[in-house]
């Protein structure tokens, strides 16, 4: 494959691109390079010679989204997601760059394994993938990590994300040597010492008889991890915040300017502990599904701009986790594929406008990291995603690329479809009436 | 069964909570048709002749287990017994996948103990063609054992509308708090329950239940009273629930002197087994006039046959497949 690419016109598209405001029909023309050339109404006549033209007129077009939190399970657990199955997943969602977490075997805890994770990704060329660092050798909590050498490697941030950072002493100094370095030390908020259930404490955890977790677990941690960034000056970003106190902690460290940003997962602005009765192992999360007073919560954050992202903690995991009981099950789920048509749904609901819901999926979480994407302005590479909104699309676990099934959202019919998927001016997805096609298969007519 | 007409039609029992107050008083109704036939010389009927019934325990239980194979024996049900320790679960095999197989032997009845809460929905949901009856599920529901409850409540006083029933104990960890708040609510009666704090489950309020703190206001005008066993395994895995026994059975225990002092003179006292003899019950309380503990236990035996009966479709079944040929 060249990297040179037929110039490229996206023509007659709305196209909402929120870190420039725009919001309106325009032509999108992409160079050879697979980058954008111009963003402008009537651009045809403009066209270098053998410019191929895509009628996206009636539809919205926007830049690619951007995954600040996603899990691809290689190396190590390639029977649940690799980084290609992974990959495809987030085109077919409309996701062009995704950040992957450190939760492999081996532990990406150092440049080798990083180098590993990138060099799998540029051979599958669907998405940009940017490792995200664990924060401690072998996630084990108790010495930093090799940051520096994943950073040349290309890491783009620390975490030991799905482990909490129980040593206050250890948060402190990652913080203060990630602030030195530049990069963000993301924080699964969660006190070990309070969690200890398998589900949000409350009625229904004990109407089901399981162990709850309290809001507290998490609250707690947020606290101490605010105060940490306010001694040190690092950037902490919370991860998949769940609770109202922890948005009203984060809201108020901001006012304050503490550098503390956050993100919310579409499962957790549209599902609320009532989905666990049943016993679902796929509504078993970390943190866990909560009450509808939090997840309103977090809907207003997501509104007010104390949130700056969604995320989607994409979690694959195979039927050998998930068929047993819920208390024996392993967290999370599976986002990718879903996030957009739930962002879009609060949309619908009038939650959100839609400007402020793309840009929480592109310009917002590229900001947030200070990733050059997530914006249509000339000389971007070209990652866009062209969207019917007037089509809906059913949840079709079976039909999904990622190589895992487990979505709490299966059997539900979500509105808006994803119809093209472009990543460096290429496309990478392609909903051909049918069936959604990825990499090759998406251009092979 | 006489007069056993409409009542229950579910395949599975898997706890109180769903079921109707027709349902479950259809339940005690039948049972107490069984309990009659529990105290004659001969004990058997020919009512589940040709019928298998697994005893799937992966739970210790003693008391529990017996009382269900005694039912399905005394109904001439097959029965075959599966505990813990001799079960493929040991060698890794998940729960899902050791019930596939016995399913496949084609039981009609899979009775499970688990000690995990919705382990008996598990396999309701992924298991069409066999009834599952809940002998326990973690921390769920007990639902023979509300049943029983019930059964030996009304006996003893009549009935359950305004009358009023305190569940002392660990609530937090109780299946068998959890069934009979439900059974008990769905009749109509008033539910109280008393603990320390640490062992009361958020939520009781919407069920209708009172919390107390102190057995002084959680015993005066009560019906009965039901004493839940404290496992002493909650305090050495660090759950920091109570500070020690000795402790728990000066506050929350239950003596002859807190009964006479706050109680009514016919409250009954029931525990669902095994007894703590000095922790939540002194320990001659068990064999006093207050005490229905072994009515409890003897009602079991009825409440279970009644159950396995009416899965498997009661008369209707029981009829079209030639029973007492």
């Amino acid at each position: 494959m060249s990297n040179a690419i037929e110039p490229t016109l996206l023509q007659g598209g709305r196209v909402v691109d929120p870190a420039s405001g725009h919001d309106g029909v325009a032509d999108i023309l992409i160079g050879a390079d697979g980058h954008i050339v111009e963003l402008a109404p009537g651009l045809a006549d403009q066209c270098p010679a053998r410019t191929q033209i895509v009628d996206v007129s009636g539809r919205l077009v926007v830049p690619g989204f951007v995954d600040l939190h996603t899990h691809l399970r290689e190396p190590g657990h390639e029977y649940k997601e690799t980084v290609e199955t992974g990959s495809a997943s987030a085109v077919a969602g409309g996701f062009t760059t995704i950040l992957c977490m450190a939760n492999t075997n081996p532990v990406n805890d150092n440049g080798a394994v990083t180098r590993y994770i990138v060099s799998q990704s540029e051979a599958c060329g669907l998405a940009r993938v940017l490792p995200i660092g664990a924060l401690s050798h072998g996630m084990e909590g108790k010495k930093l990590a090799e940051i520096g050498d994943m950073l040349a490697n290309g890491a783009v941030a620390v975490s030991d994300d799905g482990l909490p950072v129980m040593d206050a002493h250890l948060m402190r100094r990652a913080l203060e040597y990630c602030a030195g370095l530049g990069v963000p030390v993301i924080a699964h908020e969660e006190d070990t010492c309070l969690s200890g259930g398998c589900m949000n404490e409350g009625r229904v955890s004990t109407l089901l008889g399981l162990r709850g977790i309290p809001d507290a677990a998490e609250d707690v941690l947020v606290s101490r991890d605010i105060i940490l960034a306010e001694l040190t000056g690092g950037h902490l970003h919370v991860a998949h915040v769940s609770t109202a106190g922890a948005v009203r902690l984060i809201r108020e460290a901001q006012a304050r300017g503490v550098h503390v940003t956050t993100e919310v997962t579409p499962h957790h602005f549209t599902l609320t502990d009532e989905a666990v009765v049943g016993y679902d192992p796929d509504t078993r999360m970390a943190p866990p599904l909560r009450s509808e007073e939090a997840r309103q919560a977090v809907v207003e954050g997501l509104r007010d701009g104390t949130i700056c992202c969604i995320a989607t903690d994409h979690a694959p995991h195979s039927t050998i986790e998930k068929e047993v009981e819920f208390e024996l099950s392993a967290c999370g789920v599976v986002g990718l594929e879903t996030a957009w048509g739930l962002t879009y749904r609060l949309v619908q609901q009038g939650e959100l406008d839609l400007m402020t819901a793309v840009r929480l999926l592109t310009s917002g979480p590229s900001q947030c990291f200070g990733l050059k994407t997530g914006t249509l302005g000339p000389g971007v590479a070209a990652d866009l995603v062209v969207i019917d909104l007037d089509a809906s699309t059913p949840v079709e676990v079976d039909e999904f690329h990622s190589r895992s099934r487990n979505s709490p959202f299966k059997g539900w019919e979500l509105p808006s479809r994803i119809e093209r998927t472009l990543f460096g001016g290429r496309t990478v997805y392609l909903w051909d009436g049918a069936e959604g096609r990825v990499g090759a298969e998406a251009t092979a007519r | 069964m006489a007069g056993t007409s409409g009542g229950f039609a579910r395949k599975d029992l898997l706890g109180l909570k769903d079921l109707s107050a027709e349902e479950i008083g259809h339940l005690l109704d039948v049972a107490e048709q069984f309990r009659g036939l529990n105290l004659r010389a001969v004990k058997k009927v020919p009512t589940l002749r040709g019928k298998s019934v697994i005893h799937l325990f992966l739970e210790p239980s003693t008391r529990t287990k017996t009382s269900f194979d005694i039912a399905a024996k005394r109904l001439s049900a097959d029965t075959f017994s599966i505990s813990g320790s001799s079960s493929s679960t040991t060698k890794g095999e998940t729960l899902l996948d050791t019930a596939k197989n016995l399913a496949a032997m084609h039981p009609d009845i899979i009775i499970l103990r688990h000690k995990r809460s919705g382990g008996a929905a598990l396999l309701a949901r992924e298991l069409p063609h066999t009834s599952i009856v809940n002998a326990g599920d973690g921390f769920c529901e007990h639902p023979t054992q509300g049943l029983l409850d019930l059964l030996t409540i009304r006996r003893s006083i009549g009935g359950f509308r305004g009358r009023v029933v305190s569940i002392v104990g660990d609530i937090m960890h109780s299946r068998v708090a959890r069934s009979a708040i439900y059974g008990l609510r769905t009749l109509g009666a008033e539910v109280r329950v008393c603990g320390p704090r640490t062992l009361i489950p958020p939520g009781l309020d919407s069920l209708g239940v009172e919390a107390h703190d102190h057995l002084e206001t959680a015993l005066p005008g009560a019906d009965v009273v039901m004493m839940l066993r404290i496992q002493q395994e909650r305090l050495e895995r660090g759950g920091h629930y109570f500070p020690s026994t000795r402790e728990y059975s000066r506050i929350w225990g239950l003596n002859r002197s807190k009964l006479e002092r706050w109680a009514r003179k016919d409250v009954i006292v029931m525990h669902p087994g095994p007894v703590n003899r000095g922790v939540e019950l002194e320990p001659e309380l068990a064999d006093s006039r207050w005490s229905v503990i072994l009515d409890q236990v003897e009602n079991g035996v009825a409440v279970r046959m009644a159950v396995l009966y009416l899965v498997l479709g009661g008369e209707r079944a029981a009829r079209s497949e030639g029973r007492g040929q």
